[in-house]
């Protein structure tokens, strides 16, 4: 940018006053900003030099005082003139628009994760620590956040445009969005997808706190149970660690660990493990055999929630032994009171 | 005429002017002779009829929607049918209007006589284009009557597959049905253009109206199909189920927006590449020039053809593509862009060192001028990735592909049905009411979609029934700039109805202009010429329209 920054601060501030600007409330705002100065810009030249042309000759070549018109072919110099100036400035908008694009969805490695479900007509957040929001969101400032998104039934779309972020949430995949919030306030966030009857009800609020103020928010709204802890318990009342004991003689998967790693499958394909390749596996497991197993995985489609599939990825993500594994099926096994929870389970 | 005068207009003396004894209108009497008829020109008006009824109920539609946007809270209507509102007015202006306006009317109608020829190439198909545009049409009535569909106009899935109880099917098979319709017409003008232009008549003597719509009619017959298979596999997905979208069943939702888009971004230039050859006839005829750079203008038609079909994924750059295939999708849509901007420069640059007059049409061209390059312009910062993900979704596009739409195409209809209503009718609009309406279209235009922009800006999602307060003000600025705009739609109506009767005889060539339309009686022959015409000269030639008029001079005199 090489607006100087006095200058920048109050174009801003005088934009924000008139109520013609949304508030730059995170750190891509103002890069977003300057590409849409740039862009005005242009489209303001531009829209000048066409109006000055037509009004210009429509003046000077108007039929009482141009009479006779003079026949004219073209001129390839001037043909060549306005394809290659503004094929010029499509491409730095392009470069430059894809910069922002990639600075906005290539999250930073250290960011601090946070789920969103969307569902008609909600937004739930679930925070690692075992907070959840409905249609609300606490971040602190200076902290690098990454939301990683899923629609339970059909397309949304979270938008806090004071951040001027924005991504789709697709039903049966994660997608990701970060962020860095700025200023402490409230701002609105949208759900910009069209999704049925209450579309525009489905909005919520994003609190932005001081990192102090957000310290004492998580300690007062946490729910007592982090997401791990959650997924341990769906864990083990499914049965997940019948299988997935981590001893030798197992019949699925050694997961601690595995979060991260590159495993090779029997289909001879490499996959990097992630909270998506979780995810899919839980629910198409057939798909997803580790090398040296058999396709025995049945699949658990329909019968954990998006809730629990996060929580699941979240404890297996966590998962660094199995030593807890192990101890619970110990104690499923010596006492046959067991709880077991039999059909659709929901945390 | 004299040479100070401010208008091109050379219409015959009224008091012994007659229209002329046989014409097309009155060829064959009665209601059959029109539902039965294989002439193009009557099929152009029946044409004109049905998209007029269409667009109207699509305008209701866009009323009823700016009055309930005029307060935040969602106090007129219940949000279902607000849902209902935005679904059918955008299902009724992108199918039945904004696709069959420019080539179905005054397509129809010209391009034959433009290449010289007696009819299209397949009468009989272009009657049965029409009878499908309306048993579409009455699909899409019959799910407005039997209590609407809410999919919005581009039927996502799954919510159109599997969360909503509407007449979903209903609506979709309409569109399925119109989509022939388009096709057909592509079909015609392909073919016509291909194999019977008259003698003479080669590819670049031809006007740029038929280059633009000769690129229209590659982009209806090539993409149509694949919107009809996209909407039968919804179709087949909400009734069987068979989970081509469905992601618990295996399928991708995205693979919906891959199919939908690749339809519907040429549909863009489907709707706007007829509009532009409108704006290339009439600025030609009203600066009396030939338009600068041909050529250019020509191929740039093709080049949009055929960029249009590489550019669908910029609609999806937040659904999770991606990042690389949005970066050549991005580059792609800059690329298309070009086209647009040599077109504007030409046409502002055949003004100069023309003989320019101001007539209605004219107007609606300067309007199409400063509309389309203000819509060009924002799809620009559409296209760049970045800004992408703030803007879309949101009021910004809604103003951006009005500014196209209905700033872009429907002012070159306008300026169309002005241009070409003597020979289509014989008789004149009148010309100082009908200025009135293309300067209220034009400040009603501004008002209403210039705070969209910036309520997009500020992040105002759109389909919204209800929205933050703060809002407002540009809202009922948006609002009462829809009323101006209505009332400029309903002037030419009255008005044009009017000069069906009472409008000054034409003539052959009010405009004096050279196309082979404008040198055969108004309204035309059913034949369209006596004797097949020999073309020797290349469009827009005005001094080869001088030496005519000498001789004929000449000859009578």
């Amino acid at each position: 940018m090489h607006i100087s920054p006095v200058l920048w601060q109050f174009l801003v501030k005088w934009l924000h006053a008139s109520a013609l600007f949304p508030a730059e409330a995170s750190t891509i705002a103002p890069y977003a900003d300057a590409l849409y100065l740039f862009l005005m810009a242009i489209t303001v030249i531009g829209l000048v030099l066409v109006g000055a042309l037509v009004f210009g000759f429509s003046i000077r070549y108007r039929k009482a005082r141009s009479p006779v018109a003079t026949q004219v072919e073209g001129s390839t110099l001037l043909e060549a003139t306005w394809t290659i100036i503004p094929l010029a400035l499509f491409m730095v908008a392009w470069i430059w628009g894809a910069l922002l694009y990639f600075r906005i969805y290539n999250p930073p490695t250290n960011a601090m994760n946070i789920y969103v479900v969307g569902k008609q007509w909600m937004w739930k957040a679930e925070h690692e620590g075992g907070q959840h929001e409905i249609n609300a969101l606490h971040v602190p400032t200076g902290r690098t956040v990454q939301l990683t998104m899923i629609s339970q039934d059909v397309f949304h779309s979270f938008s806090i445009p004071d951040f001027r972020i924005k991504r789709e949430v697709i039903p049966g995949r994660y997608s990701t969005v970060w962020f860095e919030a700025t200023t402490p306030g409230t701002y609105h966030i949208f759900c910009t997808q069209y999704c049925g009857t209450n579309h525009s009800a489905m909005i919520g609020e994003v609190t932005v706190l001081s990192p102090e103020d957000y310290e004492k928010w998580t300690q007062e709204s946490t729910s007592g149970t982090s997401l791990a802890q959650n997924g341990e318990r769906l864990f083990a009342s499914m049965g997940c660690n019948a299988c997935h004991s981590g001893s030798a003689a197992a019949r699925g998967p050694n997961l601690a660990g595995v979060y991260g790693s590159k495993l090779r499958l029997t289909s001879g394909s490499e996959v990097l493990v992630n909270d998506a390749y979780l995810r899919d596996s839980i629910l198409n497991p057939s798909q997803h055999i580790t090398a040296g197993y058999a396709p025995i995985m049945p699949t658990y489609q329909g019968q954990v929630s998006e809730d629990g599939l996060i929580d699941l990825v979240q404890y297996i993500k966590n998962m660094q032994s199995n030593y807890r594994v192990q101890q619970t099926l110990t104690t499923s096994e010596s006492n046959q009171a067991a709880p077991t929870t039999p059909g659709v389970v929901k945390p | 005429m004299s040479a100070t005068s401010h208008t091109i207009l050379n219409i015959p003396d009224q008091r012994t002017a007659t229209l002329p004894k046989r014409t097309y209108l009155n060829n064959e009497d009665g209601l059959l002779s029109w539902l039965l008829t294989g002439d193009h020109k009557r099929i152009a008006i029946l044409y004109l009829i049905s998209i007029t009824f269409f667009f109207f109920i699509g305008g209701a539609f866009a009323g009823l929607i700016r009055l309930e946007l005029l307060t935040p809270q969602p106090d007129l209507v219940s949000s279902d049918t607000y849902n209902k509102f935005f679904s059918m007015h955008g299902i009724i202006m992108v199918f039945l209007f904004l696709v069959p306006s420019v080539p179905a009317t005054l397509g129809n109608f010209l391009i034959p006589i433009m290449v010289g020829a007696k009819d299209l190439a397949f009468p009989k198909v272009n009657l049965l284009s029409w009878y499908l545009y309306w048993i579409g049409g009455l699909f899409t009535l019959a799910a407005l009557v039997l209590g609407g569909v809410d999919t919005g106009w581009t039927f996502t899935t799954p919510l159109s597959t599997h969360y909503l109880n509407t007449h979903v099917v209903t609506a979709a098979t309409g569109v399925f049905i119109i989509g022939f319709s388009s096709i057909f017409t592509g079909l015609n003008f392909i073919v016509t253009i291909h194999r019977m232009r008259a003698p003479g008549m080669t590819w670049f003597r031809m006007p740029l109206f038929c280059w633009s719509n000769y690129a229209a009619s590659i982009l209806m017959v090539l993409g149509t199909p694949v919107l009809a298979i996209t909407l039968v596999l919804v179709a087949l997905e909400r009734t069987m189920g068979i989970g081509v979208f469905d992601p618990t069943k295996g399928g991708d939702p995205l693979l919906f927006q891959h199919l939908f888009w690749f339809y519907s971004h040429p549909a863009v230039y489907i709707m706007i590449l007829p509009g532009m050859g409108v704006i290339s006839e009439v600025i030609s005829t009203f600066s009396r020039k030939r338009v600068f750079g041909y050529t250019a203008v020509a191929f740039s038609s093709v080049a949009i053809a055929l960029f249009g079909f590489f550019v669908w994924e910029h609609h999806m750059f937040i659904m999770g593509v991606s990042n690389y295939s949005a970066l050549v999708f991005s580059l792609l849509t800059m690329l298309v862009a070009v086209p647009s901007a040599i077109k504007i420069f030409n046409w502002a640059f055949t003004l100069q060192q023309g003989s320019i007059t101001f007539e209605t049409p004219m107007l609606y061209a300067f309007g199409f001028l400063g509309l389309f390059t203000i819509g060009g312009m924002t799809g620009v910062f559409l296209g760049a990735l970045g800004m992408d993900i703030h803007l879309t979704e949101t009021y910004f596009i809604v103003a951006h592909f009005h500014f196209v739409m209905v700033g872009g195409m429907l002012m070159a209809f306008l300026a169309g049905v002005h241009f070409w209503w003597p020979k289509m009718t014989g008789r004149m609009y009148p010309e100082s009411l009908s200025k009135l309406a293309a300067v209220t279209t034009f400040i009603g235009f501004n008002l209403t979609f210039l705070p969209q922009f910036i309520l997009g800006y500020l992040g105002m999602p759109r389909r919204y029934h209800a929205y933050p307060p703060e809002f407002q003000v540009l809202n009922v600025l948006s609002t009462a700039g829809a009323t101006v705009l209505g009332v400029g739609y309903m002037l030419p109506l009255l008005y044009l109805g009017w000069s069906l009767k009472y409008g000054a005889i034409a003539g052959n060539n009010p405009w004096q202009a050279t196309g082979l339309e404008w040198q055969i009686q108004s309204p035309p022959l059913t034949e369209n010429f006596i004797e097949v015409p020999i073309v020797d000269h290349e469009a827009y030639d005005y001094e080869w329209l001088a030496q005519k008029t000498e001789q004929e001079v000449t000859t009578v005199g």
